[in-house]
């Protein structure tokens, strides 16, 4: 009797447990793929707010207009909106930014990857971890307080607020996110390709110069178009320390104002929307993401094409 | 045919490895030069701070809120802000974040869908964080005002989440990819299915390595200013949220907030206050990346093991 049952019901209830089973399974693949579909909906998300916000300030302001004009001028009654006014102070920066990070920090990768013993590179890469993990403002606070007052004893006719100071600090901040990716791409030279300079009797330094970083070039390349690209969208170091004056020029002592600096201008006003104003940052904002996108992309093919070189 | 001509060479060789030499000497000396810079740098950086704002630092300090006079302002509302708008970030960021990850790692199959899903998620973490703020702006604070009350801990905490989900998915992905296949494969030969797969044994072993890249992540959040600007963190907040739904939405300041706004001002009085206040970011932020440290030596002595 008894063992007569349980088979049966053991039979009954195993197919109902196993499509419960198989619900739960497919309730749970659902729900992963609603998480991983979050990051597709915020690259919507961006793409479609700025797009909304600059069709319609493009129906006031025509395109051509933005792109040509020599003035900005938005908030006074003889309003102007020359986006390459704002573009100048932030070439402007960048520039400054780049020149003291990607040498300084391409050299930093070579001594980290080539030259320093391996006790020196595990403390020293932590070191520059920490230099990469401090918050912008505190850098603005560095620029404006201390290198600007600095910078002054040898250009006396600086201004407090000015591109200068900005960029130099800008460009340490960026010093880390260079020196590590370049790091990796030397990193990943084979070590039979300096096998074989050593034993032709080369250098250190020709070994280097010669072999490894034409070697890891495309890599390279790679963490200095990054650079550009965060050099482009950094904001508070220049919206501190570089001033909210703008002004179509490349003189690194005056106070200049960059895309970025407007935006947050702006918006520590209390800016209502569907106002001009209010659409101008996000026509800013879309010039800038427009930017660094393609930027980025190329950074990323790079770096594909560098991966299946040696892997 | 023999010694003279075969010593003429080799001096010149000498000659040419001593040149080499040197060079190579200089070369080292330039390089180690450059590594030096940034340290220096980041040395000359907090000795400033700590020179400009130390002497701040005080109880009161911790425990007043802002104020017109220097002197008497403190970060109270700052920091409990911070801490507020980190655990909700987190509370938002690590579940989907991880999900993400799980699901790129475990479950997509390799096509179209899957790269779109990685490309997709590679550009999201190059676009400057200012855009994120735009979104926020409109998203979170204006189209979706009845949910979050506008200017809230709620559209600000939303608007980090969706900034450092890169962070968490792409650290969390390495951690998956570190756990050996052969634990997938016994499981799924002991019949489990693949969900119990993942959360009892993908899940358990790859945990240091998540919550590394989560707190890593958080940090980044901590010390973000760009954004929560745009979505119009205020600085006179002379208040503390309620712990509670009602809390979400009620407008907060956070600590880097608070310095761009000291730093921002004429009066050497504030710039003092706007050091002090970098300090305690600085030793918060600190703390968490020693909790990531920890845990990820922990992780490696336990996988070594």
């Amino acid at each position: 009797m008894i063992t007569a049952a349980t088979p049966r019901a053991r039979l009954h209830r195993a197919p109902r447990s196993q499509v419960a089973h198989h619900l739960r399974e497919q309730a749970i693949h659902g729900l992963l793929f609603a998480c991983s579909s979050v990051s597709i909906l915020t690259t919507a998300g961006i793409i479609g707010v700025l797009v909304f916000e600059t069709v319609a300030f493009l129906r006031t302001v025509p395109l051509w207009d933005f792109l040509t004009d020599t003035q900005w001028t938005p908030l006074f009654a003889d309003k102007h909106f020359g986006v390459a006014v704002l573009a100048s102070a932030t070439i402007l920066t960048s520039g400054i930014a780049l020149l003291v990070a990607l040498p300084i920090g391409l050299l930093t990768a070579v001594f980290l990857s080539e030259i320093a013993p391996n006790r020196a590179r595990r403390l020293l890469k932590p070191a520059l971890e920490i230099l990469a993990g401090i918050p912008t403002v505190v850098y603005g606070y560095f620029a404006l307080l201390f290198v600007t007052p600095l910078l002054r004893s040898v250009f006396p006719e600086i201004a407090g607020l000015n591109g200068l100071s900005a960029g130099l600090v800008m460009g340490v901040m960026i010093i880390p996110l260079v020196a590590s990716l370049s790091e990796d791409a030397l990193y990943a030279v084979p070590q039979s390709l300096r096998d074989g300079a050593y034993a032709l009797g080369a250098s250190r330094a020709q070994v280097t110069t010669r072999v490894v970083l034409p070697a890891a070039l495309s890599g390279i390349v790679a963490s200095f178009i990054l650079a550009v690209s965060r050099a482009i969208g950094e904001t508070m170091v220049v919206a501190i320390a570089a001033g909210q004056s703008p002004r179509l020029t490349l003189n690194p002592l005056v106070p200049i104002e960059t895309m970025t600096a407007y935006i947050v201008q702006v918006s520590l006003g209390d800016t209502p929307a569907g106002t001009l104003e209010y659409q101008t940052i996000f026509a800013v904002g879309m010039s800038l993401f427009l930017m660094t996108l393609v930027l980025n992309v190329a950074s990323h093919r790079l770096v594909q094409r560098f991966r299946q070189q040696y892997e | 045919m023999t010694a003279p001509q075969t010593t003429q060479p080799l001096a010149g060789d000498a000659r040419r490895r001593a040149r080499q030499r040197r060079r190579d000497r200089a070369f080292s000396v330039l390089c180690s030069l450059a590594t030096a810079f940034g340290l220096v740098v980041l040395a000359t950086l907090v000795i400033d701070v700590v020179y400009d704002g130390a002497h701040r630092l005080s109880w009161e300090f911790l425990t007043s809120f802002p104020s017109r006079r220097p002197e008497r302002a403190g970060i109270l509302s700052a920091l409990v802000g911070s801490i507020w708008l980190m655990m909700t970030t987190a509370v938002i960021a690590f579940p989907i974040g991880v999900g993400t990850a799980i699901y790129l790692e475990e479950y997509a199959r390799p096509g179209r869908l899957q790269q779109l899903i990685e490309v997709n998620i590679a550009n999201l973490a190059g676009v400057p964080s200012i855009i994120y703020g735009l979104l926020g702006l409109q998203i979170f604070v204006r189209v979706l005002s009845p949910l979050t009350g506008g200017r809230t801990v709620l559209a600000g905490s939303l608007t980090m989440a969706l900034l450092v989900m890169p962070i968490v998915i792409i650290a969390s992905r390495e951690a998956f990819k570190a756990v050996p296949d052969t634990l997938r494969q016994g499981g799924l030969a002991l019949g489990a299915s693949r969900w119990q797969v993942v959360s009892r044994i993908v899940l358990p072993a790859a945990l240091p390595g998540v919550l590394t890249g989560t707190i890593l992540a958080l940090a980044r959040a901590v010390g973000e200013t760009a954004p929560l600007i745009m979505i119009g963190a205020l600085t006179y907040i002379a208040f503390l949220p309620e712990v509670s739904l009602d809390g979400l939405r009620t407008p907060f300041t956070v600590l880097p907030i608070q310095i761009f706004n000291w730093v921002s001002r004429p009066q050497a009085g504030f710039h003092v206050n706007a050091a002090a206040a970098t300090l305690v970011l600085l030793g918060f932020l600190l703390l968490m990346n020693t909790a990531a440290i920890i845990l990820r030596n922990r992780y490696q002595g336990h996988r070594e093991s």
